[in-house]
């Protein structure tokens, strides 16, 4: 098969303007991927799946991942103007000399949900490709293309994305909930997702449910009392 | 009430049997108790398993599966409830005939088990029906089932057709429905019957 590079390449000649960065995966699998600009996304698909010398048929599972907001501390050497008692002509004075100065910078780089395509090819039996398309944001702007129309299998896999992760494919066929209920609001995937408090005593609680254990005492009461949202 | 035992095995041997109705009435009932067919997950499989010719449940007069609810005597809540399916079961429950029974089979079916941090998870099938026999293990062989089914029907044994203790299904007064939880927005509504179920008392 192909290298990623070559794939890439390959892919910048077919589909102008498609734009495609290579994720590299510095594990010893080396398994690195392509990531699609969600724009071409689609054509770039099309061409993998019927390109010749790839014929990538046959589409094995789709992930969802969220990346979120992260604050990243950075520090810049900065050019300023910094006043400083310098000897002259006429004893001390004072002088703006100009002295770079080291300056730690945050900004937070924004979060985003990512959707993961793993192809094959069963006719020239090689693969993986892994392909990766990311939304603008986490709250609004979700929308991904749809790879159902190329791979029938994403279908009920780009359904298991958009329920546990809420990106939302357009162009998909059938676009509902498969594990959680119609009404259901939240994504249960998320890493900001903070579940219903239905807590139950665990005889050997630790970490994490030690902490739930306390928050849910705190709120409820010790022992007699009923769970929370019981009403006696 | 009772007969004495030992009066009861000397008129055997002379050919009389004695008994009560109460005694009798049971008898019958936990001869043929009727379980559902209904399998949640890998308990399941289990469950199959003590049916068919190797555990044979059909020895304790249980071999017939019943496909509808209005004619199962038992249900076998085998397998993990999600949230999606508990108001399924308790609406199952609800349509069982009186008297009716419940084994909460595994892990999940008891407490959730190894998912019971999950999202969409019950935390139990106790928090909205009565539970009759619970059996622990992940799956419980078939033995177990076997041993639960056992102890089902010395609870049927036992029970008095008269009193404060008496069944369900002579009781006027007793609750005969099961409040069908609702599928909410963030968790199914209510998290749990209180009229069934209470928070674990710590001590």
């Amino acid at each position: 098969m192909k290298t990623v590079e070559e794939i890439k390449a390959a892919i910048e000649a077919a589909v102008p303007g498609a734009g495609v960065t290579l994720l590299p995966n510095a594990s010893p699998s080396g398994q690195h991927s392509l990531l699609l600009d969600a724009d071409h996304a689609f054509a770039v698909a099309k061409f993998l799946r019927d390109d010749a010398d790839l014929t990538l048929d046959y589409l094995s599972n789709v992930t969802g991942v969220d990346w979120l907001d992260k604050e990243v501390t950075e520090k810049v050497k900065v050019a300023k103007q910094v006043p400083k008692e310098v000897d002259g002509p006429e004893g001390k004075q004072v002088q703006m000399v100009e002295e770079t100065v080291e300056e730690t910078r945050k900004h937070i780089e924004p979060g985003y949900l990512e959707a993961v395509y793993h192809l094959f090819s069963m006719k020239k039996k090689h693969g993986p490709v892994v392909i990766r398309m990311r939304t603008k944001n986490r709250t609004d702007d979700v929308e991904l293309p749809s790879l159902t129309p190329l791979w029938r299998s994403a279908e009920f896999q780009e359904r298991e994305v958009f329920d546990l992760y809420g990106i939302v494919f357009t162009g998909h066929p059938d676009l509902r909930r498969i594990l959680m209920w119609d009404g259901f609001k939240d994504h249960p995937m998320r890493k900001d997702y903070v579940e219903p408090d239905d807590f139950e005593y665990e005889p050997t609680a630790h970490d994490k449910v030690l902490e739930r254990h306390k928050q849910h005492m705190a709120k409820t009461g010790p022992g007699e009392q009923p769970a929370a949202g019981v009403t006696a | 009430m009772a007969v004495d035992q030992n009066l009861k095995i000397e008129l055997g041997k002379q050919g009389v049997f004695v008994t009560t109705i109460n005694e009798l009435y049971n008898w019958g009932r936990k001869s043929s108790v009727w379980p559902m067919q209904f399998g949640l997950a890998c308990c399941a499989i289990e469950m199959i398993a003590t049916t068919m010719a190797r555990y044979d449940l059909a020895r304790f007069g249980a071999e017939v599966f019943r496909p509808s609810p209005r004619q199962a005597d038992l249900m076998i809540v085998s397998g993990t409830v999600t949230k999606k399916m508990a108001p399924q079961v308790v609406r199952l429950y609800n349509q069982m005939a009186e008297p009716r029974y419940v084994i909460a089979m595994g892990a999940c079916a008891i407490s959730g088990g190894p998912f019971k941090q999950g999202y969409n998870v019950l935390k139990g099938i106790d928090r909205y029906i009565p539970v009759d026999v619970h059996i622990p293990g992940c799956p419980p062989r078939p033995e177990a089932l076997l041993h639960a089914f056992m102890t089902l029907q010395k609870k049927i044994e036992g029970q008095s057709l008269t009193g404060e203790e008496r069944p369900r299904h002579l009781d006027a007064e007793a609750q005969g429905l099961f409040p069908v939880p609702e599928p909410g927005a963030h968790d199914i509504e209510p998290p749990a019957n209180s009229e069934v179920w209470h928070f674990p008392i710590i001590r």
